[in-house]
């Protein structure tokens, strides 16, 4: 039988039996659907995560202290003051896949302006502290060199504590504001970031010179941080190490002596957290794709109870001429294209729930063209392999026994 | 006259776990081409096993079976397809019509087995099949709309529709009242007066009567083969039987 007619025959099969038929793709639908959604949502949450790193300076690097083994004692990490200025000024002269350094330096406090008040935390920083952590000025400008090294008494304003402090949407640049009691003048405000993907209110910020916090708020030589931006993605590793090199020298630290600091780069927290989210996808995706394997069971079931329903007209047709090959794939085919069509419903269905998901519950979702392929191909897949025991069945069955078959 | 069908020295053996059953213990049987051949015998005698191997859905454990020039005896389950979808036609007992399938559909499936035969040339043919077994009108009807005889001519219709060398019947009238059996036994002679061969299993002495030699089987063995004297014609035999009235 050509397959023109092995098609028109397994789609009268189905059309005689509708309602089984679409009870049996029923389970491949909800199968196929929920596969796509999870992986929609898994997706979805794994590129929020990557553009929110990204939008925290994609080649970023940071210097913490980290605890220092004194005489086999501990050193809670917190207490290390390790890091000063001057392992900043040796990692910009001599880091050259280094193109931009900050110290860091920060302090949390109460915000006041005129009756009102916020508590937010000021974070002080040089001349690129703004370009290494991808922020922008909005309104008003960067601080400058002469300010950030001379402990100038002026800061950026996040978007948060403008609003709280000054009303939506106020520019306040040019006004003054009170930190810890010490005045700032608003030189600039910066650009809106958003949530980032623990939740955490980036706009919650006030951006001031190094020097001020240091000397001004907290009265410390030592700063807490040391942030820069490598070259380029691909040299932050060397850009680690060349910094890990020059930072063990500043120390002085002899070869037996572990790191009192530990250099960290966006590029790994942008793995680590892309991997728990390809985790997270494969899980959901693994849950959807038990329904969907529980649908392609049915898709057996309903072959074997058509093959034994048909045994009669399977001996008519070997009878007629028909091949083990012609009975075959006529029963092969049908079950293909019950889960085909059955896949081809629950890809739309679940494009449509991963809209609906994503309306309701404000989750990132991403719906990726290929998991329909996969979706398809997979259904393909499904068919032919659930329908192939039961159309084997039939296929192998004896003419003269099918055609006596009560 | 051409042996349509030639066999000799047939047996036939069933194994049912430790007990070996000789359905044919050893048949030698020649039909010439334009026969109508009657198989009668008690029930068991091996009529059908006959039928079966002669329409190549079953093979022989032992002898020759030439069908039409062709030694079949020997041939493989795709290469008995084959010859079953060019060389055979079959009736069966109960119809075996496809259910929910128009009377043209039906009639068009042995050709669509036949990839030689195209779409337009398959239905041509099967709308010819259906009239010469007079039932141009019914083309559409699906077979619950038709009653036993006329199922009976669709499914002669579907025997016809590859133009066989031999139409092999087992029991065909088995299920239907006389009268009805009468019309199918006028249809039948009328296709054997066109030259069709035709091997007709039945119990019946006086359906046997309308056809050209009957061969009666016993354990296996044939015990009887005769020409058939004072042939019934069906249709006068209608003509006799008064029309039944309620
Ligand atoms: N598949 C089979 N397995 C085992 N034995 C079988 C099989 N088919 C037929 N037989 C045996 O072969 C013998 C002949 O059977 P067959 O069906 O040919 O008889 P028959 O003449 O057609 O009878 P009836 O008039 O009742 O149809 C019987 O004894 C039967 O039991
Ligand atoms: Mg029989």
């Amino acid at each position: 039988m050509n397959i023109g007619n092995l098609l028109k025959v397994a789609l009268n099969a189905l059309k005689r039996n509708k309602m089984r038929s679409l009870l049996t793709m029923l389970g491949i639908i909800i199968g196929v659907a929920s596969v796509i959604t999870m992986l929609a949502i898994g997706q979805g949450s794994k590129k929020s995560i990557q553009d929110q790193i990204a939008s925290m300076g994609s080649n970023m690097l940071f210097v913490m202290p980290s605890s220092m083994r004194t005489g086999g004692v501990q050193q809670g990490s917190a207490s290390s003051q390790s890091l000063t200025v001057n392992d900043v000024s040796a990692i910009k002269t001599e880091c050259d896949a280094v193109i931009a350094v900050s110290p860091e330096v920060r302090s949390s406090g109460q915000a006041v302006y005129g009756n009102s008040n916020w508590p937010t935390t000021i974070y002080g920083g040089n001349v690129d502290y703004l370009e290494i952590k991808s922020w922008k000025v909005v309104s008003g400008r960067n601080l400058s060199d002469n300010e950030a090294k001379g402990s100038a008494k002026v800061c950026l304003i996040g978007r948060t504590v403008a609003d709280e402090l000054f009303g939506e949407g106020i520019d306040p640049t040019g006004e003054t504001i009170r930190f810890k009691n010490i005045p700032f003048k608003i030189i600039g405000v910066l650009e809106e970031k958003g949530q980032n993907s623990f939740g955490q209110d980036q706009d919650d910020v006030l951006i001031a010179p190094y020097t001020t916090v240091q000397k001004r708020i907290l009265a410390q030589t030592h700063i807490q941080s040391i942030q820069m931006s490598a070259r380029s993605a691909e040299e932050s590793a060397l850009a680690m190490e060349q910094v890990e090199e020059v930072l063990r020298r500043t120390h002085k630290l002899r070869e037996n002596e572990d790191n009192d600091f530990q250099v960290r780069s966006q590029e790994e927290l942008s793995t680590t957290m892309t991997s728990v989210t390809d985790i997270l996808t494969i899980l959901l995706g693994a849950i959807a794709g038990i329904s969907l394997l529980v649908g392609g069971i049915g898709i057996m079931n309903i072959m074997y109870v058509s093959v034994t329903e048909r045994t009669r007209e399977i001996g008519l047709r070997m009878s007629l001429g028909g091949k083990s090959m012609d009975i075959l794939l006529q029963f092969l085919i049908e079950s293909i294209m019950l889960s085909v069509f059955g896949g081809i419903v629950g890809i739309m269905l679940g494009f449509a729930a991963s809209q609906i998901v994503e309306a309701l519950t404000s989750w990132p979702i991403s719906v990726m063209w290929s998991s329909a392929i996969l979706a398809f191909v997979v259904c393909t897949v499904i068919g032919i392999f659930f329908g192939w025991y039961p159309a084997r069945r039939a296929a192998e069955l004896d003419p003269i026994d099918a055609l006596r078959y009560e | 006259m051409k042996a349509i069908i030639d066999i000799s020295s047939l047996k036939k053996d069933y194994y049912v776990g430790e007990v070996t059953v000789h359905a044919l213990r050893g048949v030698d049987l020649k039909i010439n081409q334009g026969e109508f051949v009657a198989i009668m015998g008690a029930s068991g005698s091996g009529k059908s096993t006959m039928l079966n191997i002669i329409g190549c859905l079953d093979r022989p454990t032992e002898g020759t079976y030439i069908l039409d020039g062709v030694n079949v005896a020997g041939m493989s389950r795709n290469e008995r397809a084959a010859i079953r979808n060019l060389k055979i036609g079959f009736v069966f007992q109960s119809y075996n019509l496809l259910s929910r399938t128009s009377a043209l559909e039906n009639v068009e499936l042995p050709l669509m087995y036949n990839s030689a035969v195209k779409a337009k040339e398959r239905r041509e043919r099967a709308v010819a099949a259906l009239e010469a077994v007079g039932l141009a009108d019914r083309m559409g009807h699906m077979p619950n709309q038709l009653s036993g005889g006329q199922q009976q001519r669709v499914a002669i219709a579907r025997s016809l529709v590859n133009d066989p060398v031999v139409i092999l019947a087992d029991e065909a009238t088995g299920n239907l009242d006389s009268r009805t059996s009468y019309e199918i036994m006028s249809l039948f002679q009328d296709l054997n007066s066109k030259g069709k061969t035709i091997v007709f299993v039945t119990h019946e002495p006086d359906i046997a009567r309308c056809m050209t030699r009957s061969v009666v089987f016993r354990d296996g063995h044939i015990i009887r083969e005769e020409e058939i004297r004072n042939r019934i014609v069906a249709g006068e035999v209608l003509e006799a039987l008064p029309v039944e009235e309620d």
